[in-house]
């Protein structure tokens, strides 16, 4: 794979090289990793088994917005299984699932680091706070409008 | 006369909106003489976005800046009116070591960083011995505050003392506790204070490669602190006499279970984060099998502070076995959350009510130590922040995560969450983790449904304990904590469950209805237009078999008349 042309063969660049598939491809494919387990010369299943153990590493392709429900404890005791529900609701997709017309796609992660802001949501990296449901579904149907540009 | 404007710009504040009003300021500033630059986190949280400006003379905060003619106009006319005001109760009581440059430099600065005292450290400990460095960090009693508390003196001196070819030092910058952010502000705001720490280790334990493992959902603090590499490759602060220290930051793939050194170390060499047992331990056997040496971002962050002051100086702050100062990252039930810095042996309360403006009698516990950690009541709030007091009362120090727990917040329910978030971070290494956690979590999930017994409770007291002795890493080892210390104080809210099919907070989903008191309705009809599953008839009534307790209809009521009520009891 050319992407990984410059990323030196030794075994703890592994990762590295996985993350910089998903950044550019947004997803790991089961081509990619054939392609990996070829540029570092192991198996595909020492790959497999590596990127399985990080939950970053997605194996389905997400959607064009990526929406990141915090489940810190912050945004969990001020109410991010709500915020969830909401876009489970609205968006009629489950976590980890990408929405039919490929636009979103919704995963519950840990802690995003802006506990002050609980509960928070980020979308593509811009992390939106204080959330409550009128305000949440306002930020879903902005995106929503600006569609697929 | 404005000199700068300094725009808070760390993580949370650009989520409040920080980069709106930085534009904002620099399209309508046209005046060449006043700088617009960005800083990282003062841990004033709550009052984001903050704009500080800087005259000749003196500097001004403003809090909660929107991006609009009349805050600019505010700005410019340094209006000391609108300024935003420090409450004493917080200022008197932290003391701002470790983050005294937080948010006040531009993080990316090398220059700046260098104007205020940066690299003096590293300097003075070049032309000490290493034995010196090590004694004087020795001396400080600095203890490791990832949360072990392992002395990081005596941890430097295992390594000083190996002969090897190579000999590695890891930067633990996986701040996997959900609730907590001190590594994330430190990286974002100071980077160079971080390496500057991590170098003086270098120096002091003969480490020759450097490595960063951070979190990979922390994308600024990885980009500030490869700019503040880059500018010590630059200005050649990395090279010992005639070496070159190498740093490099090596992004983590999200797994809680890599904050533990072994499995670092194996995520770090491109393998499974699954840790292994020790001994080996990894100062004799670490990475690619070379002694390593581990520790956080907040510890490296007080080694330049030891250097400067000296081992005996630093440990005049604190308590007897606790030296120096702590971050704690202040959230959930409180008025002023941010990030604080005290000294060691202030009072939980003194945290909680006077510099989180908490209302004393609606805190019910803090949850300290995130997953790991535990909760404490509210009647032990006067007992000193401190590793030993806090071990006894059955949490730990942890990283800094420390949640304000109020009155209306179900007790069950934050142990059930806490265990959620280690059952699925369980490696899966040892079975009383893998399984155990699995087991216990079922239980409690039980319990919150109002499906629990009287054996459920002995079952989780009794499983407990085992999967504490029964796994390898911290883990598993810490993972039953939330579940043990919720029982041990707060074990009435566990009967409730069991019993009386009753949850005290009424957050328990399955143990509510939705009740809509027709007396106090005015009939705006509100709920029925907001309910998402039109759970509520025409005639104001709440169908509690279709409606699924999402809350939306409590929240938007103008009159209070729906709240959450117990099972059975009204609408029944």
């Amino acid at each position: 794979m050319q992407l990984l042309e410059p990323l030196e063969k030794d075994r703890s660049n592994l990762i590295k090289a996985i993350q910089m598939v998903q950044a550019e491809k947004g997803f790991i494919s089961t081509q990619a990793i054939k392609e990996i387990s070829d540029h570092f010369g192991i198996p595909v299943v020492e790959v497999e088994g590596v990127l399985s153990f990080y939950a970053q590493f997605k194996r389905s392709k997400p959607g064009k917005y990526k929406i990141a429900v915090c489940d810190g404890t912050a945004c969990h005791i001020k109410g991010s299984s709500r915020v969830k529900n909401w876009l489970v609701e609205e968006l009629k997709i489950d976590d980890g699932e990408t929405t039919e017309d490929g636009l979103f796609s919704m995963e519950t992660v840990a802690c995003l680091g802006c506990c002050s802001l609980a509960p928070v949501v980020s979308i593509n990296g811009k992390v939106y706070g204080n959330l409550n449901r009128k305000k949440l579904l306002k930020i879903i149907k902005d995106y929503r409008n600006r569609g697929d540009n | 006369m404005i000199k700068r404007i300094k725009v808070g710009m760390a993580s949370c504040g650009i989520a409040a909106g920080a980069s709106e009003v930085k534009k904002f300021l620099q399209q309508n500033i046209d005046d060449e003489n006043i700088e617009i630059i960005e800083v990282g986190c003062i841990g004033h949280c709550y009052a984001e976005p903050l704009v500080e400006v800087e005259t000749e003379k003196t500097s001004i905060f403003f809090d909660q800046v929107e991006p609009t003619e009349e805050y600019l106009e505010k700005i410019l006319s340094v209006d000391k009116n609108s300024a935003m005001t420090f409450r004493d109760e917080r200022v008197s009581r932290e003391k701002l070591k470790v983050t005294r440059l937080a948010g006040r430099i531009d993080p990316v600065s090398f220059d700046e960083y260098i104007e205020h005292g940066g690299y003096q450290s590293l300097e003075k400990a070049r032309k000490m011995q290493p034995e010196e460095i090590i004694k004087e960090v020795k001396t400080s009693g600095l203890r490791g505050r990832g949360g072990g508390g392992f002395p990081t003196g005596l941890k430097w001196s295992f390594l000083a003392a190996k002969e090897a070819e190579k000999k590695i030092l890891i930067c633990n910058a996986d701040e996997g506790d959900p609730g907590a952010f001190m590594d994330r502000s430190m990286m974002e705001s100071v980077p160079h204070q971080v390496l500057e720490g991590m170098l003086i280790a270098a120096l002091a334990t003969g480490a020759t490669e450097l490595f960063i493992y951070a979190r990979a959902e922390y994308p600024l603090a990885v980009k500030n602190i490869n700019k503040a590499i880059d500018q010590i490759y630059e200005h050649k602060v990395n090279v010992f006499d005639d070496r070159v220290i190498d740093i490099t930051v090596k992004e983590g793939a999200g797994a809680f279970v890599c904050g533990e050194e072994t499995a670092m170390i194996h995520s770090l060499e491109g393998n499974r984060g699954n840790p292994r047992f020790r001994p080996p331990y990894p100062t004799d056997e670490g990475y690619k099998g070379y002694p390593t040496l581990i520790n956080n971002v907040e510890s490296f962050s007080n080694v330049p502070i030891v250097i400067k002051e000296g081992g005996k100086k630093y440990a005049e702050l604190g308590t007897e076995n606790s030296k120096g100062t702590k971050l704690f990252a202040l959230a959930g039930d409180l008025k002023y959350a941010g990030l604080v810095e005290v000294p060691m042996g202030l009072t939980i309360g003194e945290v909680v009510y006077d510099i989180g403006g908490a209302q004393r009698g609606e805190v019910k516990a803090v949850q300290i130590g995130g997953p790991s950690g535990g909760c404490i009541p509210a009647e032990h709030f006067d007992v000193p922040i401190d590793y030993d007091s806090l071990e006894s009362l059955g949490a730990i120090m942890g990283s800094g995560g420390l949640i304000v727990i109020g009155s209306n917040r179900c007790m069950v329910e934050t142990a059930r969450y806490f265990l959620e978030f280690t059952t699925k971070e369980s490696c899966g290494k040892c079975t009383f983790c893998r399984i155990g956690t699995k087991r216990m979590l079922e239980t409690l999930e039980k319990i919150t449904k109002g499906e629990g017994s009287m054996d459920d409770i002995e079952f989780l007291e009794d499983l407990g304990p085992k999967v504490i002795e029964a796994s390898l890493c911290g883990l598993g080892q810490t993972a039953p904590n939330p579940v043990l210390s919720t029982l041990r104080y707060f074990k009435d809210e566990y009967l409730a469950h069991v019993k009386d099919k009753h949850c005290p907070a009424l957050q328990c989903n399955d143990l509510v209805d939705i009740f809509l008191d027709q007396e106090t309705c005015i009939e705006c009809r509100q709920c029925i237009k907001n309910c998402p599953v039109d759970a509520i008839s025409d005639d104001f009534v709440v169908d509690n078999d279709i409606c699924t307790r999402c809350n939306t209809c409590v929240e938007v009521c103008p009159v209070d008349a729906i709240s959450r009520v117990k099972r059975g009891e009204k609408n029944g």
